[in-house]
Order: C-alpha cells, then structure tokens, then sequence
C-alpha cells in the first residue's frame, strides 16, 4: 500500500549522508561539495513529495513504525518515526527550503573559503530537522531538538574570526538552553506520569485527547504543558527568551533564511502542533500560550520599526510572525498557526534571501546606505516586493489568508488579542513597506554605485521559486475552503470565515503601506517627523525596549557575580591549601638543608634536640 | 646522698655537653668530652654506693671508662695534630668536610 510512507524514515538519511561524504572530502572539492549538498537535499524534497502526495489521499491512515532501543526492566525504549499529515508538511517545508538555500548558497558563499564545510553543516542541519519532524516520540524529538540547535550553533558563528559572530553564537545556544531545560523538565514530568511511561506521541494524543485529563490531573497537566512551552519560548524566539534570535543574523544570510525563518524556529511551533493535545486538556496553558504568542507579536513588530540593519528588521519580523503563530495555537486553532508556519516559511525565506542578494550587491546591512536599488536589481526588487506584500497581508499574496486565518480565530475567542494581532499587523505593513521604500526607491546612497549588479542565476532562481510559492501557497486554505485544516485535524475544526476580520486586515494593510509611503517613499529621510519628534521612543525601540542591557545587568551580571565568588573560593581556598602544602615542603626542606652544613657540632646539637623532644614527649605523657 | 651526686653529674654533663657543642678550639672540645665521660663516672660509683643493689661492679666499670677514655683522648688528640698539620688550625667551625 503506502510504500513510500513505509520509507519515510530515509527522507533524513539523504542530507545525512551528504553529511558524511561532505565530511570526509575535506575542503578541497568546492564544486563538488555545492552538488553533493544540492543533490542531498533534492532527493530529500522529491521523497518529502512523494510522501505528500500519499497524504493527500483522504483514505491515508497515519503510519509509525518504532525499534526496541534500550530495555531498561519492564520498560522498553524505542525509536521510530512517524508519518501524519501534519509532518509530511513539515516535511516538504523542510526539504524545499533547504533545497532552495542549497542552490542559492552556491552563488551566496561562491567565494568563501570554506563553502563545503558550510554545505556539510547545511546538511547536517536538514537532517537532524527532519528527524525532528519524522520522530515519533518525545525522547527522539528531544535529542534531534539539540542537534538542530548545534547545527545552529555552528552555522551562526561559521564566520567565526569575526567576535560578534562568535559571542551571537554563544548567546544562541545559551539562550536557547534555558529554555531547552524547561522542555527536558516536561519530558521526565511528562514520562513520570505517562500510564506505562509511554513517550510516543500517538499515546500522548490518546491520554490527553479532548481535555479528559483522567489519568493525569489538571495541575500536572498545565504544569507539562508550560515546561514544554519553555522549550517553544527558547526555540520560537517568543519574549523573554527572543534576544538571541536577531543578534543570530551574525550567520551567513542563507542560513538566516533556513534556520532563523522558515525551519529551526518553527521547530517550536511545530512542538506546540504536535503535543497540542497536551495544552488543550489545560485552559490555563493555552491562555498562557495565547498571550505570550500576542505580546511577542506586537513587541517584536514594534521593535523592528526602528532597526537599520536589513537583516534585524528580518529577524525582530520573524520574532513577530512566531508570536503570531503561537497566539493561533493558544487560541486553539492548530490550522491557523500551521497555516502561518507554512506560508511564513516560505516568504520569509523568500525574503531573507533577497536581503542576501542584496546585501552581496552593496556590502553592507545599514538599510540607510542603500536605497534605489529597485532599477538595478530587478528580480530582487519584485521577489522581495512579493514577499513583503505577502507578509504584510495583502490579498491575494499567501500571508494574507493564514494571517487571516488567525485574526479571525481572534476576533472569535479573544477580542484583546484581536486588537493586539490587528495592531501588530500594522506595525508589520508599517516597517516592512519602510524597509521596502529605503532599500529600493529613491536616490542611491550606496558607497560604490557602479558596482550594484544582479545577483546570478543560482541566487535569482530560489528567489524566484519562492516567489511563486508566496503567492500560491495561501490557496490551500481560504475563509470559504478549509482544506489544509480539514487535511490536518481530520476535519475537527471549523473554518471561521469572519467577514469584518477579512475587511480590518484588509484596510490596516493599505492603510499601512499608505502611511509609510507618506513618512518614507515621498522623498528619503534619515528619521521620518513622527520619529524626529519623539525621540525618546525612537530610542527605546532601536535599543530594543533594553532587554539585552536588562538581561546583562540582571542575569549575566548576577552570573558572572557568582562565577567570580566560585572562582575566589577556588583561586584562595582550594589553590591556598594547595600552595600551602608545596609551600610546607618547600620550607622543610630549606631547614633541613641548613642543617645539612658539615659541622660536626651543628649534628651535635640537632641530636641533643631530638632527644630533648623524645624525652619531653615520653615524660609529658605522664601529665596528659 | 645518691640525688647529690646525680645532681652534680647531670651538672658537669650539661657543662661537658655545652663545651662540646659550642666552643670553637678543638682542643677544648676534647676536654668537654672527657668531663661528660667523667661525668658518668661520677654516676657509677654513686650507683654503686648507694644504688638499690650495691656492689662493686660500677666501680670496676668506672676504672675500665677511665681507660677507654685515656684511649679515646690519645686518638683524638693525635687526629687534632694531624689536622693541624693539614690545615693550620684548630679551629672546629672550619672543619666542614662531612658537607661534600
């Protein structure tokens, strides 16, 4: 029947290999390692397909196939995969962006040195992403979860001679583990009181199917479920635990649009999709959700209007998008925030990468030492200008309809949020049409004009691919056709088709574009006047609400506080009793060599006072 | 009587002692010696006196000490003549061989 189903499980084995060949090349054969990578993840996409389109077949039973691993008494390990709807798209998002990246990188890092280790952590990466998403149980997600967070490690400080792309790498895999405690936290919690200590995803769904939390009661339900939200804070960039995602645009550009925005952070929302039935038997976890996701989405929005590094303003939208995402999951609607992630991983890819083009046309990220650019990049100028659309909401453009999708599960459930989502969209259309006027109308403000060229064909194609896909990719779910939802829950929710969502959405977007065709497109402006006259908001938001000062007084500050008390203890007591006992023998020994000079009398009377002390301690025991 | 004389050994053993460690010419050194020696002497017959078991035992050790001691004296006076040939001196602090 399903064959290609049945062999889901070597759609990762693809990249890994490419890994594994890459790896032991060595950095000599650059071309070849550019094919080795690209092919890797081709046949990684054209498996994902396949397997998709098994899916698509409404009659298609969810398939897992697990191994005994580790027999530990009556308790048996297994590790196996699993193929449902949800991750045969995760699939395909997956091994199309990293396909796409993979052609685009072999114009992007054309002139690095080191391009094949590159293209052997790329592949690395999608491979441990996708057993992320094959894994069928909490254990195995978990371990391919850290993986793709070292992957991430070593891509955002793969220009490693330069600090800052070392210390945002630190920072990203710091950050990240605060919260990747918490979900290692959830996962013992959640085993502990697991009936028969099950981890699969399937028996999660079973125990805590449609809020019958009988087996494990509400407390410790809200409890796993907000242990397991710390991992999706840490991962998904959602507030407290977001600072690591805009300084981790130290990467290469490529590697921005796959780990940073379509896949990797996604992995959180991913998370929250997959063990939703955890967070819906608990109200309490999904308002928590709900809110968290709200908050990070107009915070990140409002930040990224005031950034002038291309790839931050990318990054604090990303943020943003994320928040979004999560707030669809706490209010409820799976769909929605699956929709998003879908749709958002490609035109955010789509836009990352022609910031990329960019970036490789003027040398710079400072969006204020571009502008005009539009006339001589013409496919980059469209492909980001869909791409902008997209994520601004308008229609017909993909953003549109899975934004849409979420708003108007809003405006049902939570009417604030409504208002916070609706807010943050404007602020989206607001600074991405800033960014869109500054960068590619007006005068040229580049250093050295004559040399702004196109990119080439391996970076113009993925832009253009994804373009497409930007624009179509919204059709699968509409207010009037709720096909993906349908496809995805087996037909458990309804499609919420709200007229005045549709219509609000709508007018914030024009009417975004319009006022930052106003405040920018008119004519270039350093600081537009609304800025100009409010300064002090201006600074709050470029130093981004001062949560990375906050974080280093508080937190570092305190930790580096206790480092240095641990080190005193050890540099005084422990290196003092150390020295103190070198120091001991050191002084003996300088006694006993003054004693050692040769004179018969000096032995004399060194034996006189050993036997004065034998004596004394012989006749002092008496009045002991 | 016996405390008295063990008194006045211990005393001339410290003097003894005290030359012996701390003066510089040889040939005192060698005297100090020889009044430890006596000192013990002193100690023998004293014990012999009036010790628990009397007897002239001590006394006869007493004279085989004094014996000894005369032989003891003749060598190290003769090794003293010797080093004062070799080196011109009788001072002790100048004798540092047993260092090398």
């Amino acid at each position: 029947m399903d064959s290609f189903t049945q062999t889901a499980w070597l759609i990762p084995l693809f990249p890994f290999a490419a890994f594994l060949l890459l790896t032991a090349l060595g950095r000599g054969y650059r071309r070849a390692g550019v094919m080795i990578g690209s092919i890797g993840s081709l046949l990684a996409l054209i498996m994902s397909l396949l397997v998709l389109f098994e899916r698509l077949d409404p009659n298609a039973v969810d398939y897992s196939n697990s191994y005994k691993w580790i027999d530990l008494g009556d308790y048996t390990l297994k590790v196996g995969f699993e193929v449902t709807n949800l991750n045969a798209l995760m699939l395909v998002i997956v091994t199309a962006v990293s396909f796409l990246v993979n052609v685009y990188s072999a114009g992007y890092m054309k002139k690095d040195e080191r391009i094949t280790v590159f293209y052997g952590y790329v592949a690395l990466f999608t491979f441990a992403m996708l057993g992320l998403v094959l894994s069928d149980n909490m254990l195995v997600f978990y371990i391919f979860w850290e993986l793709v967070g070292v992957c991430s490690f070593l891509l955002v400080g793969f220009w490693y001679a330069r600090p800052a792309a070392r210390a945002a790498a630190k920072k990203a895999f710091i950050v990240t583990r605060i919260g990747d405690a918490g979900l290692l936290l959830g996962i013992i919690v959640l085993f502990w009181y697991m009936p028969g200590h099950a981890l699969d995803f399937s028996s999660i769904h079973n125990v805590f199917n449609e809020g019958q939390s009988g087996a494990i009661t509400m407390t410790i339900t809200t409890s796993i479920a907000l242990l397991l939200f710390m991992g999706v804070i840490g991962k998904s960039g959602q507030f407290p635990l977001h600072v690591w995602l805009p300084d981790a645009m130290e990467g290469p550009t490529p590697i921005s649009a796959l780990i940073h925005a379509a896949t990797m952070v996604a992995a959180g929302v991913f998370l929250l999709a997959r063990t939703f039935d955890i967070f819906e038997a608990s109200a309490a976890a999904m308002h928590t959700v709900a809110y968290f996701g709200g908050f990070t989405a107009i915070f990140a929005a409002t930040v990224a209007l005031a950034q002038n590094d291309i790839k931050r303003i990318l990054a604090y939208s990303t943020i943003s998008q994320l928040g979004y995402m999560v707030m669809a999951m706490g209010l409820g609607s799976m769909t929605g925030g699956m929709f998003h992630l879908f749709t958002h991983a490609f035109f955010k890819a789509l836009l990352f990468l022609a910031a990329g083009s960019v970036i490789h046309a003027v040398h710079t990220q400072n969006i204020h030492e571009m502008g005009g650019l539009g006339s001589k990049m013409r496919i980059t100028a469209w492909t980001f200008g869909i791409g902008a659309l997209s994520l601004s909401g308008i229609p017909p453009f993909s953003g549109f309809w899975s934004k849409d999708a979420i708003l108007g599960t809003a405006l049902d459930e939570d009417p604030f949020l409504f208002a916070i989502g609706l807010a943050a969209a404007f602020c989206t259309v607001l600074y991405m049409s800033r960014l869109f006027f500054i960068v590619f109308t007006g005068k040229s403000r580049v250093r050295q004009p004559n040399e702004v060229r196109e990119s080439g064909l391996a970076m113009a194609i993925p832009m253009v691919v994804l373009a497409v896909l930007s624009v179509v990719a919204g059709f699968v779910e509409t207010p009037w056709n709720g096909w993906l939802g349908n496809w995805l829950t087996g037909g458990g929710e309804e499609v919420h088709a709200n007229g005045f969502a549709i219509v609000a959405s709508i007018a914030v977007g024009v009417l975004g574009i319009y006022v930052g065709w106003l405040m920018y497109g008119r004519a270039y402006r350093e600081q537009s006047p609304a800025a100009a006259r409010m300064p002090w908001l201006v600074q709050l938001l470029e130093r981004q609400y001062y949560v990375n000062e906050f974080y280093n007084v508080v937190i570092v500050g305190t930790v580096r506080w206790i480092g240095k008390l641990l080190h005193a203890f050890d540099e005084h007591v422990i290196g003092g009793a150390v020295r103190l006992v070198g120091f001991t023998a050191v002084a003996g020994g300088r006694v006993m060599t003054r004693l050692n000079n040769g004179q018969t009398q000096t032995y004399g009377l060194t034996a006189v006072i050993g036997l004065v002390v034998i004596i004394a301690a012989i006749v002092g025991r008496r009045f002991w | 009587m016996l405390p008295s004389y063990l008194t006045m050994a211990a005393i001339l053993f410290c003097i003894g002692l005290y030359g012996a460690l701390v003066k510089r010419n040889a040939v005192i050194v060698l005297l100090s010696i020889e009044l430890m020696l006596n000192a013990v002497n002193l100690n023998l017959v004293a014990f012999s006196k009036y010790g628990v078991v009397p007897s002239l035992t001590g006394q006869v050790f007493a004279l085989f000490t004094i014996t000894v001691a005369a032989a003891e004296a003749a060598v190290g006076v003769a090794i003293l003549i010797a080093l004062f040939r070799a080196r011109g001196t009788v001072h002790v602090d100048e004798f540092d061989e047993m260092r090398r």
